[in-house]
């Protein structure tokens, strides 16, 4: 199984305090949802994130649980609201056991 | 003379299995797992959310035709100041013509800012997502959207 699991994330440049900026995320991964059948008709086992949270600063500010109804290459929006200079943690959970992080530091203007 | 002819039998050979194929992945997308139904769906919410909803405050977007059901583009928002005296504590969303009515909960807090999630969703046929939103005193709002799907997204 091509294993390139890479988490991608867009936030705006330089919000102003207090604003409320959107988080755009996706993450590279087959979302195999248990269903399919490969050739020989044997059932392709179950292979998804399953779970999705994301703090800033340490405190919580999103989070999701996903079923196999969401798409291959998890895309997820949400919004957050900045009050302080920062650091965005994400952290994806597979099925498999595997955890992908990534990191995205928010420096206000001005 | 001679070779025109197999070469005729031989491409109506290839659309005939062809159609075989398609015929056969039909059949095993039908024969497959039972699907949700609104009923299993609602009771599937009645386990992430107790309570009778009332309609309101939450907004599913989705467009009313989806040609490739594999991506179905959506997003739910909920009507909340996000204070933290009042905020929405969680929304769910369900669906009920998939192999399994779950899709998706997610979490917020007054740091969210906003409780407004845009996903991908797979349908498997035409159906109805439902959204639920539990609120921070407690109460369950809900709302629900028709989406027409040419192409399944749960492919046999």
């Amino acid at each position: 199984m091509a294993d390139d699991i890479k988490p991608r994330i867009r936030v705006p440049q330089n919000p102003k305090k207090g604003e409320v900026i959107e988080i755009k995320t996706l993450i590279t991964h087959p979302m195999e949802s248990g269903q399919r059948k490969d050739a020989q008709g044997n059932t392709i086992p179950r292979r998804i994130v399953n779970a999705i949270s994301v703090t800033y600063n340490g405190k919580p500010v999103f989070s999701g649980k996903l079923e196999p109804a969401i798409s291959a290459n998890p895309y997820l929006s949400f919004f957050v609201k900045v009050e302080e200079n920062g650091t965005l943690a994400f952290e994806w959970k597979d099925d498999d056991g595997s955890v992908y992080k990534a990191e995205q530091k928010i420096t206000l203007a001005g | 003379m001679m070779r025109r002819d197999l070469t005729l039998n031989r491409r109506r050979i290839v659309v005939g299995a062809l159609g075989a194929t398609a015929a056969a992945a039909l059949a095993t997308v039908f024969a497959g797992p039972a699907s949700a139904t609104p009923e299993s769906a609602k009771q599937l919410l009645q386990t992430l959310a107790k309570g009778d909803p009332k309609e309101g405050r939450v907004s599913v977007k989705a467009p009313e035709i989806a040609e490739n059901g594999n991506a179905v583009p959506v997003t739910v928002s909920v009507e909340s100041p996000m204070t933290e005296k009042d905020h929405v504590k969680a929304v769910h969303i369900v669906a009920d013509g998939n192999p399994n009515p779950g899709v998706a909960s997610f979490f917020f807090t007054p740091a969210s800012g906003k409780a407004e999630v845009q996903l991908r969703v797979r349908m498997a046929q035409t159906q109805k997502l439902i959204a639920v939103a539990e609120m921070s005193d407690g109460t369950l709002w809900s709302a629900a959207r028709e989406v027409k799907v040419t192409i399944g997204g749960c492919g046999g």
